[in-house]
Protein backbone atom coordinates (compact mmCIF):
# COMPACT_ATOMS: atom_id res chain seq x y z
CA UNK A 1 0.00 0.00 0.00
CA UNK A 2 1.39 3.72 -0.92
CA UNK A 3 0.18 6.68 0.76
CA UNK A 4 0.72 10.34 0.34
CA UNK A 5 1.58 11.84 3.51
CA UNK A 6 1.56 15.94 3.40
CA UNK A 7 3.67 17.70 5.67
CA UNK A 8 2.49 20.99 6.46
CA UNK A 9 5.09 22.89 7.48
CA UNK A 10 3.88 26.29 8.18
CA UNK A 11 4.17 29.52 10.30
CA UNK A 12 1.29 30.48 13.29
CA UNK A 13 0.31 33.63 14.62
CA UNK A 14 0.47 33.91 18.43
CA UNK A 15 -2.58 33.32 20.28
CA UNK A 16 -5.36 33.45 17.24
CA UNK A 17 -6.97 29.98 16.82
CA UNK A 18 -9.14 31.56 13.91
CA UNK A 19 -6.53 32.86 12.23
CA UNK A 20 -4.10 29.38 12.53
CA UNK A 21 -7.84 27.43 11.68
CA UNK A 22 -7.79 29.76 8.63
CA UNK A 23 -4.13 28.61 7.48
CA UNK A 24 -5.46 24.92 8.46
CA UNK A 25 -8.45 24.89 6.01
CA UNK A 26 -5.79 26.46 3.30
CA UNK A 27 -3.19 24.22 3.92
CA UNK A 28 -5.54 21.11 3.95
CA UNK A 29 -7.27 22.08 0.46
CA UNK A 30 -3.36 22.32 -0.90
CA UNK A 31 -2.54 19.05 0.34
CA UNK A 32 -6.33 17.55 -1.07
CA UNK A 33 -5.29 19.15 -4.47
CA UNK A 34 -2.08 16.99 -4.09
CA UNK A 35 -3.97 14.00 -3.54
CA UNK A 36 -2.57 13.54 -0.11
CA UNK A 37 -4.46 10.81 2.26
CA UNK A 38 -2.69 12.72 5.34
CA UNK A 39 -2.16 15.91 6.72
CA UNK A 40 0.78 16.34 9.71
CA UNK A 41 1.04 19.52 11.65
CA UNK A 42 3.07 21.13 14.05
CA UNK A 43 2.83 21.26 17.59
CA UNK A 44 0.03 23.49 18.94
CA UNK A 45 -0.41 24.21 15.07
CA UNK A 46 -3.77 26.21 16.08
CA UNK A 47 -2.49 28.28 18.63
CA UNK A 48 1.71 29.32 18.42
CA UNK A 49 4.29 27.44 20.59
CA UNK A 50 5.09 30.16 23.42
CA UNK A 51 1.62 30.76 24.81
CA UNK A 52 2.17 31.29 28.78
CA UNK A 53 -1.07 32.91 29.99
CA UNK A 54 -2.51 33.15 26.31
CA UNK A 55 -2.77 29.15 26.85
CA UNK A 56 -6.16 29.04 28.82
CA UNK A 57 -7.69 31.52 26.52
CA UNK A 58 -6.87 29.47 23.25
CA UNK A 59 -7.90 26.10 24.27
CA UNK A 60 -10.36 24.24 22.77
CA UNK A 61 -12.56 21.06 23.48
CA UNK A 62 -12.07 18.34 21.06
CA UNK A 63 -15.63 18.25 20.60
CA UNK A 64 -18.24 18.87 17.53
CA UNK A 65 -19.95 21.12 19.54
CA UNK A 66 -16.56 23.48 19.49
CA UNK A 67 -16.59 25.18 16.54
CA UNK A 68 -12.86 25.07 15.76
CA UNK A 69 -13.05 21.61 16.24
CA UNK A 70 -15.71 21.03 14.41
CA UNK A 71 -14.38 22.63 11.05
CA UNK A 72 -11.21 20.47 11.37
CA UNK A 73 -13.76 17.50 11.74
CA UNK A 74 -15.38 18.42 8.71
CA UNK A 75 -12.49 19.04 6.76
CA UNK A 76 -11.03 14.89 7.77
CA UNK A 77 -14.28 13.51 5.48
CA UNK A 78 -11.79 12.59 2.73
CA UNK A 79 -8.33 12.55 3.76
CA UNK A 80 -6.93 12.76 7.33
CA UNK A 81 -5.56 15.36 9.72
CA UNK A 82 -3.24 15.45 12.74
CA UNK A 83 -2.89 19.25 14.12
CA UNK A 84 -2.34 20.58 17.39
CA UNK A 85 -4.32 22.18 19.86
CA UNK A 86 -4.27 23.31 23.47
CA UNK A 87 -6.96 20.80 24.80
CA UNK A 88 -9.12 21.60 27.43
CA UNK A 89 -9.99 18.37 29.86
CA UNK A 90 -13.60 17.76 31.14
CA UNK A 91 -12.05 18.74 34.51
CA UNK A 92 -10.73 22.21 32.68
CA UNK A 93 -6.95 20.89 33.04
CA UNK A 94 -4.72 22.31 29.96
CA UNK A 95 -2.82 19.95 27.58
CA UNK A 96 -0.45 20.54 24.99
CA UNK A 97 -2.46 17.63 22.65
CA UNK A 98 -2.11 16.06 18.84
CA UNK A 99 -5.70 15.23 17.45
CA UNK A 100 -6.08 12.52 15.01
CA UNK A 101 -9.26 13.01 12.58
CA UNK A 102 -10.66 10.78 10.22
CA UNK A 103 -13.77 9.89 8.31
CA UNK A 104 -15.30 13.09 9.90
CA UNK A 105 -14.15 11.44 13.67
CA UNK A 106 -11.41 11.62 15.85
CA UNK A 107 -9.32 8.54 16.37
CA UNK A 108 -7.13 9.68 18.93
CA UNK A 109 -5.75 12.45 21.04
CA UNK A 110 -2.64 12.65 22.25
CA UNK A 111 -1.46 14.95 25.49
CA UNK A 112 1.77 15.53 25.83
CA UNK A 113 3.26 13.36 28.46
CA UNK A 114 6.91 15.38 28.93
CA UNK A 115 6.18 19.10 29.30
CA UNK A 116 9.87 20.77 29.52
CA UNK A 117 10.34 23.15 32.13
CA UNK A 118 14.06 23.86 31.74
CA UNK A 119 16.48 26.60 30.48
CA UNK A 120 14.01 28.18 28.02
CA UNK A 121 11.43 26.16 28.18
CA UNK A 122 8.31 26.74 30.46
CA UNK A 123 5.80 24.33 29.79
CA UNK A 124 5.28 22.32 33.04
CA UNK A 125 3.85 26.22 34.27
CA UNK A 126 0.76 26.34 32.10
CA UNK A 127 0.26 23.02 30.83
CA UNK A 128 -1.11 19.66 32.51
CA UNK A 129 1.07 16.62 31.82
CA UNK A 130 -0.70 13.53 29.82
CA UNK A 131 -0.37 10.28 31.70
CA UNK A 132 -0.82 7.97 28.69
CA UNK A 133 0.53 6.64 25.29
CA UNK A 134 -1.24 4.62 22.86
CA UNK A 135 -0.95 3.38 19.50
CA UNK A 136 -4.22 3.64 17.47
CA UNK A 137 -5.82 2.39 14.09
CA UNK A 138 -5.99 4.24 10.95
CA UNK A 139 -7.02 3.28 7.97
CA UNK A 140 -3.12 3.17 6.71
CA UNK A 141 -2.46 0.93 9.40
CA UNK A 142 -1.91 1.24 13.36
CA UNK A 143 0.28 4.42 14.41
CA UNK A 144 1.17 6.82 17.06
CA UNK A 145 1.63 10.24 17.98
CA UNK A 146 4.47 12.18 20.36
CA UNK A 147 4.93 15.43 20.63
CA UNK A 148 8.58 17.08 20.77
CA UNK A 149 9.78 16.48 24.44
CA UNK A 150 8.01 13.32 24.65
CA UNK A 151 10.50 11.68 22.01
CA UNK A 152 13.62 12.99 23.55
CA UNK A 153 12.34 10.52 26.11
CA UNK A 154 12.89 7.03 24.65
CA UNK A 155 10.40 5.14 26.22
CA UNK A 156 7.49 6.56 24.86
CA UNK A 157 8.58 5.47 21.22
CA UNK A 158 9.59 2.41 22.01
CA UNK A 159 6.54 2.05 24.32
CA UNK A 160 3.85 2.95 20.96
CA UNK A 161 6.47 0.24 19.23
CA UNK A 162 5.47 -2.27 21.43
CA UNK A 163 1.97 -1.18 21.21
CA UNK A 164 1.45 -2.09 17.74
CA UNK A 165 2.92 1.19 15.74
CA UNK A 166 4.39 1.18 12.04
CA UNK A 167 4.16 4.62 11.98
CA UNK A 168 5.33 7.40 14.27
CA UNK A 169 3.85 11.04 14.04
CA UNK A 170 6.04 13.50 15.71
CA UNK A 171 4.79 16.95 15.93
CA UNK A 172 7.15 19.85 17.24
CA UNK A 173 7.39 23.55 17.68
CA UNK A 174 11.31 23.05 18.14
CA UNK A 175 12.98 26.56 18.81
CA UNK A 176 16.48 26.71 17.05
CA UNK A 177 19.56 26.70 18.98
CA UNK A 178 23.50 26.03 19.24
CA UNK A 179 25.27 28.05 16.20
CA UNK A 180 28.40 26.87 15.54
CA UNK A 181 30.50 26.13 12.37
CA UNK A 182 27.89 23.81 10.90
CA UNK A 183 25.50 24.83 8.39
CA UNK A 184 22.09 23.40 9.98
CA UNK A 185 22.06 24.48 14.15
CA UNK A 186 22.60 21.76 16.89
CA UNK A 187 19.35 21.30 17.88
CA UNK A 188 18.18 20.41 14.01
CA UNK A 189 20.54 17.81 13.69
CA UNK A 190 20.37 16.33 17.40
CA UNK A 191 16.51 16.19 16.55
CA UNK A 192 17.06 14.31 12.91
CA UNK A 193 19.69 12.01 14.66
CA UNK A 194 17.10 11.23 17.03
CA UNK A 195 14.34 10.66 14.33
CA UNK A 196 16.67 8.45 12.22
CA UNK A 197 17.17 6.28 15.15
CA UNK A 198 13.85 5.59 16.06
CA UNK A 199 13.25 4.45 12.26
CA UNK A 200 16.17 2.28 12.48
CA UNK A 201 15.86 0.60 15.77
CA UNK A 202 12.36 0.51 15.56
CA UNK A 203 11.78 -0.56 11.74
CA UNK A 204 9.22 2.20 11.51
CA UNK A 205 8.55 4.77 9.74
CA UNK A 206 9.02 8.42 11.53
CA UNK A 207 7.14 11.46 10.40
CA UNK A 208 7.97 14.16 11.94
CA UNK A 209 6.28 18.00 11.15
CA UNK A 210 8.19 20.95 13.10
CA UNK A 211 7.14 24.76 12.30
CA UNK A 212 8.89 27.45 10.83
CA UNK A 213 8.45 31.51 11.62
CA UNK A 214 9.82 33.74 14.86
CA UNK A 215 7.82 34.14 18.33
CA UNK A 216 9.86 37.15 20.21
CA UNK A 217 13.59 35.95 19.70
CA UNK A 218 12.77 32.42 19.54
CA UNK A 219 13.16 30.95 15.48
CA UNK A 220 11.69 27.59 14.64
CA UNK A 221 13.70 26.03 12.61
CA UNK A 222 11.64 23.45 10.26
CA UNK A 223 13.20 21.14 8.39
CA UNK A 224 10.16 18.38 8.63
CA UNK A 225 11.50 14.88 7.65
CA UNK A 226 10.23 11.35 7.10
CA UNK A 227 12.43 8.33 8.04
CA UNK A 228 12.09 4.98 6.29
CA UNK A 229 11.98 1.18 8.29
CA UNK A 230 15.86 1.39 6.98
CA UNK A 231 15.94 4.40 8.60
CA UNK A 232 17.04 6.18 5.58
CA UNK A 233 15.54 9.74 4.88
CA UNK A 234 12.96 10.14 2.40
CA UNK A 235 12.12 13.69 2.60
CA UNK A 236 13.06 16.47 4.10
CA UNK A 237 11.44 20.08 4.01
CA UNK A 238 13.85 23.05 4.02
CA UNK A 239 15.13 24.96 7.15
CA UNK A 240 13.23 28.04 8.45
CA UNK A 241 11.16 28.25 5.01
CA UNK A 242 7.25 27.00 4.61
CA UNK A 243 6.62 24.62 2.80
CA UNK A 244 3.55 22.15 2.51
CA UNK A 245 5.41 18.85 0.99
CA UNK A 246 3.48 15.80 -0.40
CA UNK A 247 5.44 12.67 -0.17
CA UNK A 248 4.72 8.91 -1.61
CA UNK A 249 5.38 6.43 0.52
CA UNK A 250 5.31 2.60 0.25
CA UNK A 251 3.87 0.67 3.77
CA UNK A 252 5.53 -2.46 1.72
CA UNK A 253 8.61 -1.22 3.25
CA UNK A 254 7.49 -2.81 6.43
CA UNK A 255 7.45 -6.25 4.99
CA UNK A 256 10.85 -5.86 3.52
CA UNK A 257 12.94 -4.52 6.06
CA UNK A 258 11.38 -6.82 9.01
CA UNK A 259 12.29 -9.36 6.40
CA UNK A 260 15.76 -8.80 6.73
CA UNK A 261 15.62 -6.92 10.46
CA UNK A 262 13.45 -8.96 12.19
CA UNK A 263 14.21 -6.64 15.35
CA UNK A 264 10.60 -6.30 16.55
CA UNK A 265 10.07 -10.15 16.28
CA UNK A 266 13.29 -10.64 18.80
CA UNK A 267 12.13 -7.76 21.26
CA UNK A 268 11.68 -9.19 24.68
CA UNK A 269 9.23 -7.74 26.15
CA UNK A 270 9.16 -9.83 28.87
CA UNK A 271 12.70 -9.17 29.68
CA UNK A 272 11.78 -5.61 30.18
CA UNK A 273 8.80 -5.73 31.86
CA UNK A 274 10.84 -8.12 34.44
CA UNK A 275 14.11 -5.70 34.87
CA UNK A 276 11.39 -2.87 34.99
CA UNK A 277 10.06 -3.88 37.93
CA UNK A 278 13.43 -4.90 39.52
CA UNK A 279 14.55 -1.54 39.29
CA UNK A 280 11.73 0.07 40.04
CA UNK A 281 11.60 -2.21 43.26
CA UNK A 282 15.54 -1.01 43.85
CA UNK A 283 14.52 2.54 43.84
CA UNK B 1 37.38 23.18 23.62
CA UNK B 2 36.83 26.93 23.33
CA UNK B 3 35.25 27.87 20.00
CA UNK B 4 33.75 30.59 19.00
CA UNK B 5 33.57 29.89 15.33
CA UNK B 6 29.93 30.44 13.83
CA UNK B 7 28.13 29.33 10.18
CA UNK B 8 28.05 33.23 9.20
CA UNK B 9 25.52 32.05 6.37
CA UNK B 10 23.34 30.31 8.75
CA UNK B 11 23.51 33.48 11.50
CA UNK B 12 22.49 35.53 8.32
CA UNK B 13 19.80 33.85 7.74
CA UNK B 14 18.05 33.72 11.19
CA UNK B 15 18.67 37.29 11.66
CA UNK B 16 17.39 38.80 8.91
CA UNK B 17 14.03 36.60 9.50
CA UNK B 18 13.76 37.54 12.50
CA UNK B 19 14.30 41.07 11.87
CA UNK B 20 11.39 40.65 8.86
CA UNK B 21 9.55 38.79 11.32
CA UNK B 22 9.56 40.80 14.17
CA UNK B 23 8.91 44.46 11.98
CA UNK B 24 6.22 42.65 9.49
CA UNK B 25 4.07 41.29 12.15
CA UNK B 26 3.63 44.72 13.94
CA UNK B 27 2.62 46.16 10.93
CA UNK B 28 6.39 48.05 10.09
CA UNK B 29 8.72 47.37 6.75
CA UNK B 30 11.35 49.75 8.28
CA UNK B 31 13.89 50.06 10.44
CA UNK B 32 16.35 53.21 11.40
CA UNK B 33 20.03 52.82 13.66
CA UNK B 34 22.56 54.83 14.40
CA UNK B 35 25.80 54.15 12.39
CA UNK B 36 28.84 55.20 14.55
CA UNK B 37 31.40 53.73 12.11
CA UNK B 38 31.94 50.86 14.64
CA UNK B 39 31.62 47.14 13.93
CA UNK B 40 28.85 46.71 15.69
CA UNK B 41 26.28 49.30 14.32
CA UNK B 42 28.09 48.11 11.09
CA UNK B 43 26.90 44.26 11.28
CA UNK B 44 23.39 45.75 12.52
CA UNK B 45 23.39 48.06 9.40
CA UNK B 46 24.55 45.63 6.78
CA UNK B 47 21.87 42.88 8.24
CA UNK B 48 18.92 45.41 8.24
CA UNK B 49 19.63 45.93 4.36
CA UNK B 50 19.75 42.58 3.81
CA UNK B 51 16.65 41.75 5.55
CA UNK B 52 14.65 44.51 4.49
CA UNK B 53 16.19 46.18 1.54
CA UNK B 54 18.14 49.56 1.08
CA UNK B 55 15.56 51.11 0.65
CA UNK B 56 13.64 50.72 3.71
CA UNK B 57 16.58 51.61 6.45
CA UNK B 58 17.94 54.59 7.75
CA UNK B 59 21.03 55.04 9.03
CA UNK B 60 21.62 58.18 10.95
CA UNK B 61 24.97 59.63 12.15
CA UNK B 62 25.06 61.25 15.19
CA UNK B 63 28.70 62.59 15.78
CA UNK B 64 29.27 65.09 19.35
CA UNK B 65 32.17 67.89 18.41
CA UNK B 66 34.96 65.24 19.39
CA UNK B 67 33.73 62.00 17.84
CA UNK B 68 36.55 61.70 15.08
CA UNK B 69 36.59 62.22 11.48
CA UNK B 70 37.60 58.81 9.97
CA UNK B 71 34.72 57.05 12.12
CA UNK B 72 32.41 59.93 9.96
CA UNK B 73 33.59 58.85 7.08
CA UNK B 74 33.45 55.03 8.05
CA UNK B 75 29.97 55.39 8.62
CA UNK B 76 29.94 57.20 4.96
CA UNK B 77 31.42 54.43 3.21
CA UNK B 78 29.43 51.72 4.58
CA UNK B 79 25.98 54.19 3.72
CA UNK B 80 26.99 54.37 0.71
CA UNK B 81 28.24 50.81 0.03
CA UNK B 82 24.90 49.67 1.01
CA UNK B 83 22.46 52.66 -0.57
CA UNK B 84 20.62 52.80 2.37
CA UNK B 85 18.89 56.27 3.23
CA UNK B 86 20.77 58.14 5.39
CA UNK B 87 21.30 61.45 7.75
CA UNK B 88 23.34 63.09 10.08
CA UNK B 89 22.02 64.81 12.74
CA UNK B 90 24.91 66.77 14.82
CA UNK B 91 24.23 66.23 18.87
CA UNK B 92 26.74 68.69 20.35
CA UNK B 93 23.78 71.88 20.67
CA UNK B 94 22.38 69.06 22.47
CA UNK B 95 24.36 67.52 24.86
CA UNK B 96 26.39 71.02 25.79
CA UNK B 97 23.82 73.09 27.53
CA UNK B 98 23.41 70.08 29.79
CA UNK B 99 26.60 68.98 30.59
CA UNK B 100 27.68 73.02 31.15
CA UNK B 101 25.20 73.11 33.40
CA UNK B 102 26.95 71.29 36.12
CA UNK B 103 30.59 71.98 37.60
CA UNK B 104 31.08 68.45 38.72
CA UNK B 105 30.39 67.23 35.25
CA UNK B 106 32.37 63.55 34.44
CA UNK B 107 33.33 61.74 31.27
CA UNK B 108 31.17 58.98 32.08
CA UNK B 109 28.20 61.49 32.98
CA UNK B 110 29.10 63.13 29.86
CA UNK B 111 29.18 60.34 27.52
CA UNK B 112 25.83 59.16 29.13
CA UNK B 113 24.36 61.78 28.25
CA UNK B 114 25.47 61.57 24.89
CA UNK B 115 24.05 58.42 24.35
CA UNK B 116 20.62 58.76 25.88
CA UNK B 117 20.66 62.36 23.02
CA UNK B 118 20.89 59.78 20.05
CA UNK B 119 18.51 57.73 21.71
CA UNK B 120 16.55 60.41 21.92
CA UNK B 121 17.01 61.68 18.25
CA UNK B 122 16.55 57.70 16.80
CA UNK B 123 13.09 57.17 18.79
CA UNK B 124 11.44 60.90 17.59
CA UNK B 125 13.36 60.04 13.89
CA UNK B 126 11.34 56.22 14.11
CA UNK B 127 8.32 58.15 14.21
CA UNK B 128 9.04 60.30 11.15
CA UNK B 129 10.33 57.73 9.05
CA UNK B 130 7.56 55.15 10.65
CA UNK B 131 10.46 52.28 10.86
CA UNK B 132 11.47 50.77 14.63
CA UNK B 133 15.22 51.48 16.13
CA UNK B 134 17.18 48.25 15.30
CA UNK B 135 19.89 47.75 18.98
CA UNK B 136 23.40 47.28 18.19
CA UNK B 137 24.19 45.25 21.29
CA UNK B 138 26.52 42.18 21.00
CA UNK B 139 26.13 39.70 24.03
CA UNK B 140 29.75 40.68 25.25
CA UNK B 141 28.69 43.87 26.42
CA UNK B 142 24.96 43.44 27.41
CA UNK B 143 26.44 40.57 29.73
CA UNK B 144 29.57 43.10 31.03
CA UNK B 145 26.58 45.75 30.88
CA UNK B 146 29.05 47.93 28.98
CA UNK B 147 26.23 50.09 27.88
CA UNK B 148 24.43 53.34 29.05
CA UNK B 149 20.86 51.87 30.11
CA UNK B 150 18.35 53.83 28.32
CA UNK B 151 21.03 55.11 25.99
CA UNK B 152 22.67 53.05 23.35
CA UNK B 153 21.46 49.84 24.76
CA UNK B 154 17.56 51.62 24.02
CA UNK B 155 15.91 49.64 20.63
CA UNK B 156 13.21 48.03 19.40
CA UNK B 157 15.24 44.64 18.59
CA UNK B 158 18.51 43.14 19.05
CA UNK B 159 19.06 41.48 16.09
CA UNK B 160 23.37 40.77 17.35
CA UNK B 161 22.29 40.26 21.36
CA UNK B 162 23.53 36.74 21.60
CA UNK B 163 26.85 37.15 19.34
CA UNK B 164 29.95 37.47 20.90
CA UNK B 165 32.10 40.28 19.81
CA UNK B 166 34.23 37.50 17.87
CA UNK B 167 31.44 36.35 16.24
CA UNK B 168 30.08 39.64 15.05
CA UNK B 169 33.57 40.58 13.64
CA UNK B 170 33.73 37.29 11.40
CA UNK B 171 29.87 38.03 10.41
CA UNK B 172 31.28 41.07 9.97
CA UNK B 173 33.78 39.71 7.24
CA UNK B 174 30.40 37.83 5.99
CA UNK B 175 28.18 40.66 5.22
CA UNK B 176 30.88 42.76 3.59
CA UNK B 177 31.52 45.00 6.00
CA UNK B 178 34.63 47.52 4.82
CA UNK B 179 37.90 45.92 6.51
CA UNK B 180 38.74 49.25 7.95
CA UNK B 181 35.64 49.25 10.02
CA UNK B 182 36.14 45.57 11.20
CA UNK B 183 40.01 46.40 12.29
CA UNK B 184 39.96 49.46 13.83
CA UNK B 185 39.87 48.69 17.84
CA UNK B 186 36.62 49.03 18.59
CA UNK B 187 35.48 52.20 20.63
CA UNK B 188 32.71 54.39 22.00
CA UNK B 189 33.64 57.21 21.31
CA UNK B 190 32.87 59.07 23.76
CA UNK B 191 35.69 61.16 24.52
CA UNK B 192 38.74 61.44 22.38
CA UNK B 193 41.24 58.06 22.27
CA UNK B 194 38.65 55.91 24.25
CA UNK B 195 38.79 52.36 23.27
CA UNK B 196 36.41 49.61 25.04
CA UNK B 197 39.59 46.95 25.91
CA UNK B 198 41.43 49.87 27.34
CA UNK B 199 38.50 51.02 29.83
CA UNK B 200 37.47 47.00 30.56
CA UNK B 201 40.97 46.37 31.19
CA UNK B 202 40.84 43.19 28.90
CA UNK B 203 40.09 42.13 25.44
CA UNK B 204 37.58 40.90 23.68
CA UNK B 205 38.84 37.69 22.48
CA UNK B 206 40.09 36.57 26.24
CA UNK B 207 36.46 37.87 28.11
CA UNK B 208 34.72 36.37 25.38
CA UNK B 209 36.37 32.81 25.56
CA UNK B 210 35.65 33.51 29.65
CA UNK B 211 31.91 34.43 29.07
CA UNK B 212 31.83 31.61 26.35
CA UNK B 213 32.27 29.10 29.62
CA UNK B 214 30.74 30.80 31.86
CA UNK B 215 27.78 31.49 30.45
CA UNK B 216 26.97 28.73 27.57
CA UNK B 217 28.93 26.31 29.12
CA UNK B 218 27.82 26.91 32.69
CA UNK B 219 31.32 26.24 33.78
CA UNK B 220 31.59 26.85 37.82
CA UNK B 221 34.28 30.39 37.92
CA UNK B 222 36.33 27.80 39.94
CA UNK B 223 36.40 25.63 36.75
CA UNK B 224 37.09 28.53 34.64
CA UNK B 225 40.42 29.61 37.21
CA UNK B 226 41.51 25.62 36.24
CA UNK B 227 41.02 26.02 33.14
CA UNK B 228 43.65 28.38 33.10
CA UNK B 229 42.15 31.68 33.19
CA UNK B 230 43.57 34.22 36.00
CA UNK B 231 41.24 34.17 38.93
CA UNK B 232 41.22 38.14 39.66
CA UNK B 233 40.23 38.35 35.65
CA UNK B 234 38.01 35.80 36.48
CA UNK B 235 36.35 37.47 39.65
CA UNK B 236 36.32 40.53 38.25
CA UNK B 237 33.84 39.20 35.03
CA UNK B 238 31.71 37.39 37.21
CA UNK B 239 31.12 40.65 39.41
CA UNK B 240 30.65 42.91 36.41
CA UNK B 241 27.96 40.34 35.06
CA UNK B 242 26.63 40.33 38.58
CA UNK B 243 26.12 43.87 39.07
CA UNK B 244 24.96 44.99 35.42
CA UNK B 245 22.13 42.74 35.50
CA UNK B 246 19.64 45.67 36.46
CA UNK B 247 20.35 46.58 32.53
CA UNK B 248 19.32 43.68 30.86
CA UNK B 249 16.08 43.54 33.05
CA UNK B 250 12.58 45.41 33.06
CA UNK B 251 12.57 47.47 36.38
CA UNK B 252 10.89 45.25 39.05
CA UNK B 253 7.67 46.15 40.07
CA UNK B 254 6.27 46.21 43.81
CA UNK B 255 3.59 43.13 43.66
CA UNK B 256 -0.09 43.97 45.24
CA UNK B 257 -2.50 42.70 43.64
CA UNK B 258 -3.27 39.25 42.41
CA UNK B 259 -2.02 39.71 38.69
CA UNK B 260 1.61 42.12 38.44
CA UNK B 261 2.92 42.80 35.70
CA UNK B 262 6.12 40.59 34.76
CA UNK B 263 4.98 37.85 37.93
CA UNK B 264 1.97 36.46 36.76
CA UNK B 265 0.79 38.50 33.56
CA UNK B 266 2.71 36.75 31.29
CA UNK B 267 2.67 36.69 27.36
CA UNK B 268 5.07 37.66 24.48
CA UNK B 269 5.86 40.51 22.73
CA UNK B 270 4.61 38.71 19.83
CA UNK B 271 0.95 38.56 21.72
CA UNK B 272 -1.21 37.99 18.98
CA UNK B 273 0.46 38.46 15.99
Amino acid sequence: MKIKIALAQFNTKLGDVPANLEKHLDLIDEARQGGADLVVFPELSLTGYALLDLAVDTAIRPHQDDPVFNELLAASQDLDLMFGFVHEDRRHRFHIASAYLSGGKTRHIHNKIYLPTYGMFDEGRFFAPGDSVRAFDTRFGRVGMLICEDFWHASLPYLLWLDGADMLLFASASPGRGLTQDPRLSSSGWVEHTNRAYAGLFTNFVVHANRVGYEDGLNFWGGSTIFDPNGDLIVRAPDFEPALIITEIDLNQLHRTRARLPLLRDERIGVVQRELERIQGNS
Amino acid sequence: MIDLTINAVLTEKIIAGFIRSELHRVGFKRALLGVSGGIDSAVSLYLSAKALGPENVLAIRMPYKTSSQHTLDDAQTMIDDLGVQSMTVEITDMVDPLVNKFDDMTKIRAGNIMARTRMIVLFDQSVAFNGLVMGSSNKTELLLGYSTIFGDSAAALQPIGDLYKTQVRQLAGHLGVPQAVIAKAPSADLWEGQTDEGELGFTYADVDRLLYLLVDQRYRPETCVEEGFERTFVERVVRRMRQNHFKRVMPPIAKLSERTIGYDFLYLRDWGT
